[in-house]
């Protein structure tokens, strides 16, 4: 039970970084993403070449620390970002949304069928923990990344810089018209949020210590961290956070209960997952678009009741 | 590289092409009408093919036979989530129906598992004889795409052109302030928007599991060549789509004379992000 408990928070955890990337880029700008795995891969590969003992079946390994591994995947991540970013960030976000649906599916390609790179299919095993292979140490790790990349978009979200970003989701005319450069501010957004997906692909490949294309279906994991922002609700850091356990707590029960299903049915029931989770979604956006904590607003109105 | 290669090729992304293109004539209608990339809109393809197979296995229907259940599955579905779901989003945020098509993408997919399962199926099992014309190879099933195409084709062309509501759908999706003013029924145009878009994307999902299999992620997979096609023929312009459809088609096809097949998506995504940074309006000047 302990053993779960540690799995659940960690993943839940990673999820959380996820869902806070999302709420940058989605949440305060107002930019689609629709391919955070393809983020999340690239990190989890680059941090896993780094990291990984030397091996002739892959790229690598270069045995270098977790941190190297870790800086490496945000980098990798951020400069894919940075060129879909160049192309569609001028354009209706709806190109973006495309764009990255794209890039996910071509990043799962290139690892599939280059497999130089990652060994294909068969992918990198062996990926260290860092301190210690002791899981409750990495839950240590996870947390702490996750309290840094909270508290680092909490006081951008407060900054000049952060007022901005939702000054362009609200009226893009009159954030040009104040002087801002839109499509650069845009662009930081989308490269940042980019380079804390890899930063949790990076944790999830030393959690999980083996990585292959398969582990990154470009739908389930970007469709429930979607579901995990909107539910918690986007533009709000907490609401982020409370939204990545809230819906990984939904999501891990609603597990529980298929399990019981006969085996049979067991593809069943991941189906019947994923149905529930999208009817969710449905009525999140009907009902209660704005998520279980509200955005909060800047202290605008504070200083118009003076 | 051969003559009849090539040729064999070319005939190949024809037929891929019109499938393609029949997808995507929905898709830039509805992005040019509506104006969100409608992310479901591969899996109302999954539905009407699955439609057609539950025509062909309950009613011993041959494949052809059933297309009108495909088309009537796809309609009521695609309505009945446009009715029940996006108009009401469409009033308050239009931005989240791009969340929304995405949740009802997975949706879909799930319901299709759930009542048919994950492994490949066919409408008809055994080997159909091919034609042979000269060198190159044609199955039977090619036939059938390729003149349906060319019929549903000419139908768009007609109804675009002559009928009332095909004018007020152009107009709308021309300029939708401009159409308002002239009195166009908005929410009459959206509906049958609906229903073409989702009749052409039933019978595309049928000729893609004559050409290939039934899978519930069929038509996911179809998602990003059709928005490129669309992108590539200019947002809104349905001519437009069926041009990008046939080019996106034969040039997945050609590829594979370089490429691995398996990098097929890649080569739709590379003309449609090249066609982005020179001419983002399209080919045939659609809206950006």
């Amino acid at each position: 039970m302990e053993a779960y408990l540690v799995f659940f928070l960690t993943l839940a955890g990673i999820y959380a970084v996820l869902a806070l990337a999302l709420n940058l880029q989605w949440g305060l700008t107002g930019l689609f993403n629709f391919g955070i795995s393809g983020f999340f891969a690239v990190g989890a590969y680059t941090a896993a070449i780094l990291t990984t003992n030397p091996s002739p079946n892959h790229l690598g390994g270069f045995g270098l620390p977790f941190l190297v591994g870790a800086g490496a995947a945000m980098v990798a991540a951020g400069i894919l970002a940075f060129a879909i970013g160049l192309v569609t960030i001028r354009l209706r976000t709806d190109y973006l949304a495309i764009a990255t649906i794209g890039i996910a599916e071509i990043v799962r390609l290139v690892f599939m069928n280059e497999a130089w790179i990652g060994y294909g299919v068969r992918g990198i095993p062996g990926i260290p923990r860092p301190f210690s292979p002791d899981p409750v140490v990495f839950l240590g790790v996870v947390a702490v990344l996750l309290l840094l990349v909270f508290l680092a978009l909490e006081r951008l979200r407060r900054s000049p810089w952060g007022r901005v970003l939702r000054a362009i989701r609200e009226n893009e005319t009159a954030s040009l018209a104040a002087g801002k450069n839109v499509l650069r501010f845009r662009l930081e957004a989308f490269v940042l949020g980019s380079m804390f997906m890899g930063l949790a692909g990076s944790l999830y490949a030393h959690f999980v210590g083996f990585i292959s294309p398969e582990a990154f279906d470009p739908l389930y994991g970007t469709f429930l961290i979607w579901v995990m922002l909107i539910a918690g609700g986007s533009g709000n850091n907490k609401g982020a956070l409370l939204g990545a356990f809230a819906i990984w707590v939904v999501w891990s029960g609603s597990e529980f209960l298929t399990g019981m299903l006969p085996p049979g049915l067991s593809t069943q029931a991941s189906a019947v997952r994923i149905l529930l989770i999208g009817l969710l979604l449905q009525v999140i956006l009907l009902w209660r678009p704005e998520g279980l904590l509200k955005e909060e607003r800047p202290a605008l109105e504070k200083t118009r009741k003076k | 590289m051969y003559l009849a290669d090539f040729l064999q090729l070319l005939v190949y992304g024809v037929i891929s092409g019109s499938i393609l293109a029949l997808g995507a004539i929905g898709v830039s209608l509805i992005f040019g009408i509506l104006r969100f990339a409608h992310f479901a809109h591969g899996d109302l393809m999954t539905v009407g093919a699955f439609c057609a197979l539950a025509a062909v296995t309950g009613l011993g229907l041959p494949v052809i036979a059933a297309i009108p259940f495909a088309i009537l599955g796809a309609v009521v579905v695609a309505v009945g989530i446009d009715q029940t779901i996006y108009r009401r989003l469409r009033r308050t945020a239009p931005v989240i129906l791009l969340i929304s098509s995405f949740g009802m993408a997975m949706a879909l997919r799930a319901v299709i598992q759930i009542i048919w399962g994950t492994q490949d199926r066919v409408y008809q099992s055994g080997i159909q004889l091919p034609y042979r014309i000269g060198d190159i190879v044609l199955q039977p099933a090619h036939v059938w795409i390729l003149a349906g195409t060319a019929l549903l084709v000419a139908a768009v062309h007609l109804f675009l052109q002559k009928t009332s509501l095909g004018k007020a759908m152009r107009a709308m999706s021309d300029n939708m302030d401009l159409a308002r003013v002239t009195g166009i029924n908005a929410e009459r145009v959206i509906i049958w928007t609906w229903v073409m878009g989702a009749g052409l994307a039933a019978v595309a999902g049928v000729f893609l599991a004559m050409d290939t299999r039934l899978h519930p992620t069929m038509g996911w997979h179809m998602m990003l060549p059709i928005f490129a096609a669309a992108i590539l023929g200019g947002i809104g312009k349905p001519y437009g789509a069926i041009l990008g459809g046939l080019i996106i088609g034969v040039a997945q096809e050609l590829s594979t004379l370089w490429l691995s097949p398996a990098y097929k998506p890649a080569v739709a995504f590379a003309i449609m992000v090249f066609m982005l940074i020179v001419r983002p309006q399209g080919l045939l000047g659609g809206r950006r």
